[in-house]
């Protein structure tokens, strides 16, 4: 239903309420006087005591003292006040009182609580909706069903897992996929997929069969990044902290240079080494306890000579490995890097000053 | 659009209620005819709202329109569809909606049905209705919305709770409901005579017809919902005392008083001032039990000072109406002329003694409900007042209403006869003395329950005493004798009819002390000795309902050898909210009920079970139908009355032959 129609039938309803209001007022009458209605109630009294007399029910003596008794009560009744006539001005205060009172009240309460933008959503009206109208939940419904009664398909399947970690069902996401890989086998992204909603669905806990389906998708794609990560997580978790370290490690050395992962690595690595994170490249590295320090500064600055003798145009390779050799205790490596640089960038004079400073900055005379 | 049109009716009552509850007001006390005028068709307007609202809530919990929270949290797409139906007011919103469409109900007929009244106490009187209403109504719209939507809705709903999935939800709150808000009427009058500063001759008989409806309700949503925990309980109880029970129990006795005051008033024009104080009372009660069951004081103190929005909002209300009412009778009731005098033995005299037992009990029950609820929050401590309390006081005050109520009725207005009562109580009493003996012999201990059913069988056949002495002459051919009994006034029916029906109920009770009771574990082929049966347990089938799974156990009641009845006593497991209920298996025999529980499957198969054998049991909700249908009788009498004394000096041949007007 389109909303303009629903205020039609809104300002129908209000019309209809003032009405009952106002057409009382316009049409007044004198009412039912209260001494009008009290005669009136004496009369069928006498009337009903004469009929019980004729059918016998009471004796004329007992109707003699019931109809004293009746006019006794209507006597008492003296001194009532009588109707009088409608003042103008009270009906016409009343008439504006109603016709503010009741939109006033109707509609400004109904725009604090209403919802009028929101349609009617019957249950079969969802479900019957074309797809492309078709709200999330009542979709996902649809292929439920559909799947209850055609448990091997596996394009449902595939289907259903993402939108139900979408909408934060990881537990229902996870059985989709085991049905998935049961049904068309197992590749790293399916079993990586797995393992990742069967850790959401268990609040972040990487369970032995998690940590299974990760080992999978890293047999199958050993340069994935997060069944590596994952499986750190495990190890962590397992409070096998050095496990944790190495893959760790191993995934930062790997890691390409501009990886947004990666800095979630290095904070968790951090904070497992119990030294706080530092964003800078080194970060992760100073986190190491001493002797692993060494290795795997070695090591990353292995990987990135090799880098820079392919390709010298990376200053920021250049800064960090200058620095490495510093902190390496190798001042004569740092100086032959410096001079190499000073090579490649001979021609970009900013590059030239940053380098400068640098050396500057580490005592590394020109 | 059904929905939020039924939202926006809603809002437009409570608009049209508060316009109701002021120019009719003012009309009334400043006798301005137009604005009188103005009360009858609003009264009608505003119910045909609620309607509409009502009608749209419960499409949308049909249509399982899961946009709607209340729909959400108490329907499920599968659950059958009565229960869709009845699930509407099975939870907090839907069920202050079913208020205040009642009290649309009782609005509107009054507007209808009230055309000969004075129009300035008709204009008050429903200026006090749209008092309430607004309270009401503003309080759902506040705090308890049924109306309330979800952005993304959900395609499955949380299910009704499976102890309400059974037809009692359907009929058992209505019918409270409307006993309830019935007592509204009577209040609305009484504040109406309050701030019109006098009562009319015609006022008693205006209020008669809403004060009898109400008590019909409300006894027969009492029963209702005591035959419901029994069965769905599985306890084989059928009053626990509980709070709930008592803030129903509470009204009705009000109302009960209520009823006999009013008679008093109608006919004898006296004990004006007493009545309206009840009239007052009896819904105060009322609105007490509706502020605790539904504000969450019961489940405990704590629980509602912590989330106190819609407490405090039901307590705002009950302090505004029971407070001002009680302000309004202070300043006027003075003003109010009394009349009619009576002798201390009279039927006025008897109705003065049922009213102060019946005042006495509730304030016992009061006390008993409310004292716990007052301590805990005072002291922390949790303390409960459980049947013994109630029995030791409760009890011993309805012993003398029970032996008063058929001396009452042979008492004659203005002054009476006790003596002369009494003997022609003679066969009653004889007959009581002579079933109880007999049942103390047959049935042996407990002889309270003996002394009980002799008590019962005295209230029964006393109940009909007056009414027989008005017809049996000897000498007078049952031509005659049926003509005198047709031409019996419907109220004089009515009041013996309901006064057995106490007589029965009370019977009802006390055969439970002859009750068996047997717990036991069952299989399949097992044949159990329980009273006068034996039952025979024939196999355990699973059966599953639309929204549940359950395991039914077949059984045969024997009697002998001859198969009298089959029970199949259930346990059912309802899967969206992962409940179990238990169903009983009921049979009623001559009166008396076999009553099977079983609890969950045993690790070895086996199942326990609890077995009882009521003897009469039915009689305790039997008892309570045919109370009702006295007050429907002497409602079908529409007669108007005047009570004036019998003469004492009455010539014999003309004695039998009259019939005081009733």
């Amino acid at each position: 239903m389109n909303p303009p129609m629903l205020w039609v039938v809104f300002a129908a309803l209000t019309g209809l309420a003032l009405l009952s209001v106002l057409w009382p007022l316009l049409r007044a009458g004198r009412g039912v006087d209260r001494a009008e209605s009290e005669v009136a109630f004496f009369n069928s009294q006498s009337e009903e005591i004469a009929r019980d007399v004729e059918r016998g029910l009471m004796t004329p003596e007992d109707a003699a003292l019931s109809k004293a008794e009746a006019a006794r009560r209507l006597i008492a009744l003296a001194g009532a006040t009588e109707a009088r006539p409608q003042s103008k001005l009270a009906s016409r205060v009343a008439i504006v009182a109603a016709l503010i009172l009741v939109p006033g009240i109707g509609l400004g309460l109904y725009r604090l609580i209403g919802n009028p933008g929101v349609p009617d959503q019957p249950l079969t009206a969802r479900l019957a909706a074309p797809p492309e109208q078709m709200d999330i939940n009542a979709a996902l419904a649809q292929i439920e069903k559909h799947l209850a009664q055609n448990p091997d398909d596996a394009r449902g399947y595939e289907l259903v897992a993402p939108v139900y970690m979408r909408l934060g069902r990881a537990a229902d996401a996870a059985k989709a996929l085991v049905n998935t890989i049961r049904l068309t086998g197992g590749s790293a992204q399916k079993y990586d997929a797995l393992g990742e909603a069967l850790v959401y669905a268990a609040n972040g806990k990487v369970s032995p069969e998690a940590e299974k389906a990760f080992e999978q998708a890293a047999a199958a794609a050993p340069e994935m990044p997060q069944p590596q990560f994952f499986l750190g997580l495990a190890a962590e978790q397992r409070g096998d902290l050095d496990k944790a370290r190495e893959t760790w490690g191993n995934l930062l050395a790997k890691a390409p240079p501009n990886a947004d992962w990666a800095e979630m690595v290095r904070k968790r690595l951090g904070a497992i080494s119990g030294v706080a994170p530092d964003v800078s490249a080194g970060g992760a590295i100073a986190a190491l306890p001493p002797q692993e320090r060494v290795a795997a500064i070695r090591n990353m600055v292995e990987g990135l000579a090799a880098k820079l003798s392919q390709n010298g145009a990376d200053l920021e390779g250049w800064l960090r490995i200058v620095r490495a050799y510093v902190v390496l205790n190798e001042k004569d490596r740092a100086a032959a890097a410096l001079a190499d640089a000073r090579k490649s960038f001979a021609t970009d004079p900013a590059g030239l000053a940053q380098l400068d400073a640098l050396a500057r900055e580490l005592g590394l005379g020109g | 659009m059904i929905v939020e049109t039924g939202h926006y009716a809603l809002v437009l009552a409570l608009a049209l209620s508060i316009i109701q509850s002021l120019l009719p007001l003012y009309g009334g006390l400043r006798r301005e005819p137009g604005l009188m005028a103005i009360a009858p068709p609003v009264a009608i307007m505003q119910f045909v709202l609620i309607s509409i609202s009502f009608a749209s809530l419960t499409w949308a919990h049909v249509a399982s329109d899961f946009s709607l929270l209340n729909v959400v949290e108490n329907s499920h797409s599968t659950k059958p569809m009565i229960y869709k139906i009845s699930g509407v007011w099975g939870n907090h919103e839907g069920s202050m909606l079913l208020w205040v469409l009642i009290l649309g109900v009782f609005g509107a007929s009054m507007a209808i049905f009230s055309r000969g009244m004075p129009s300035d106490l008709r204009a008050l009187t429903l200026s006090v209705q749209g008092w309430i209403g607004s309270a009401f109504l503003l309080f759902i719209l506040l705090t308890s919305n049924p109306f309330a939507r979800l952005a993304r809705p959900p395609i499955e709903g949380q299910d009704l709770n499976p102890i309400l999935q059974d037809p009692g939800l359907a009929i058992h709150p209505p019918l409270l409901y409307l006993g309830y808000v019935g007592l509204s009427m009577t209040f609305s009058f009484a504040a109406a005579a309050l701030l019109a500063g006098r009562i009319d001759a015609s006022w008693a008989r205006f209020v008669r017809p809403w004060t009898l409806i109400a008590w019909i309700f409300l006894t027969l949503g009492i029963a209702m919902g005591s035959y419901w925990a029994y069965y769905t309980l599985g306890w084989g109880g059928f009053w626990f005392w509980d709070p709930v029970e008592n803030s129903s129990l509470m009204p009705w006795l009000a109302a009960t008083a209520l009823l006999h005051s009013a008679s008093v008033m109608e006919k004898r024009d006296a004990l004006k001032v007493w009545t309206i104080f009840l009239a007052i009372l009896a819904f105060s009660l009322s609105l007490l039990g509706t502020f605790l069951v539904r504000s969450g004081v019961l489940t405990s103190v704590h629980a509602f000072a912590t989330d106190p929005t819609r407490g405090v909002f039901i307590l705002l209300i009950l302090v505004f109406f029971i407070g001002g009412s009680l302000a309004l009778f202070a300043f006027r009731a003075s003003a109010l002329r009394t009349g009619g005098i009576f002798a201390p033995i009279s039927r006025e005299g008897a109705m003065v003694l049922n009213n102060l037992l019946l005042t006495t009990s509730c304030a016992t029950v009061f006390i008993g409900t409310l004292y716990p609820l007052a301590l805990e929050a005072l002291t922390e401590e949790k303390i409960s007042v459980g049947p013994p309390f109630f029995n030791m006081t409760f009890g011993p005050l309805f012993i003398p209403i029970f032996l008063a109520m058929p001396i009452g009725q042979l008492l004659s207005w203005k002054r009476g006869d006790l003596l002369g009562a009494a003997q022609r109580l003679t066969f009653a009493v004889a007959l009581g003395c002579i079933g109880g003996l007999a049942l103390a012999a047959w049935r042996g201990e407990p002889f309270l329950a003996a002394i009980a059913a002799a008590l019962a069988i005295y209230l029964v056949v006393g109940s009909f005493v007056d009414v027989a002495g008005r017809i049996f002459v000897r000498g007078a051919s049952a031509g005659v004798m049926l003509a005198r009994a047709t031409g019996l006034p419907r109220s004089a029916w009515g009041t013996a009819v309901a006064h057995a029906g106490v007589g029965l109920t009370l019977l009802g009770l006390a055969a439970t002390g002859w009750g068996i009771e047997k717990v036991q574990t069952i299989r399949p082929g097992d044949q159990i000795a329980l009273g006068p049966w034996s039952l025979v347990v024939k196999s355990f089938e699973p059966r599953d309902g639309s929204n549940f799974k359950a395991l039914v156990v077949h059984t045969e009641i024997r009697d002998g050898n001859r198969l009298v009845a089959e029970i199949e006593p259930a346990r059912r497991l309802f899967s969206t909210r992962q409940m179990a209920t238990s169903e009983a298996g009921i049979s009623t025999l001559s009166f008396g009920q076999v009553y099977v529980t079983v609890s969950e499957q045993n690790p070895d198969g086996s199942l326990d079970a609890r077995l009882y054998w009521k003897p009469l049991v039915s009689l305790i909700w039997l008892g309570a139908l045919v109370m009702s249908f006295g007050g429907l009788l002497s409602l079908s009498d529409r007669r108007l009355r005047i009570g004036v004394a019998r003469r004492a000096q009455r010539k014999p041949a003309s004695a039998p032959g009259s019939v005081p007007a009733e």
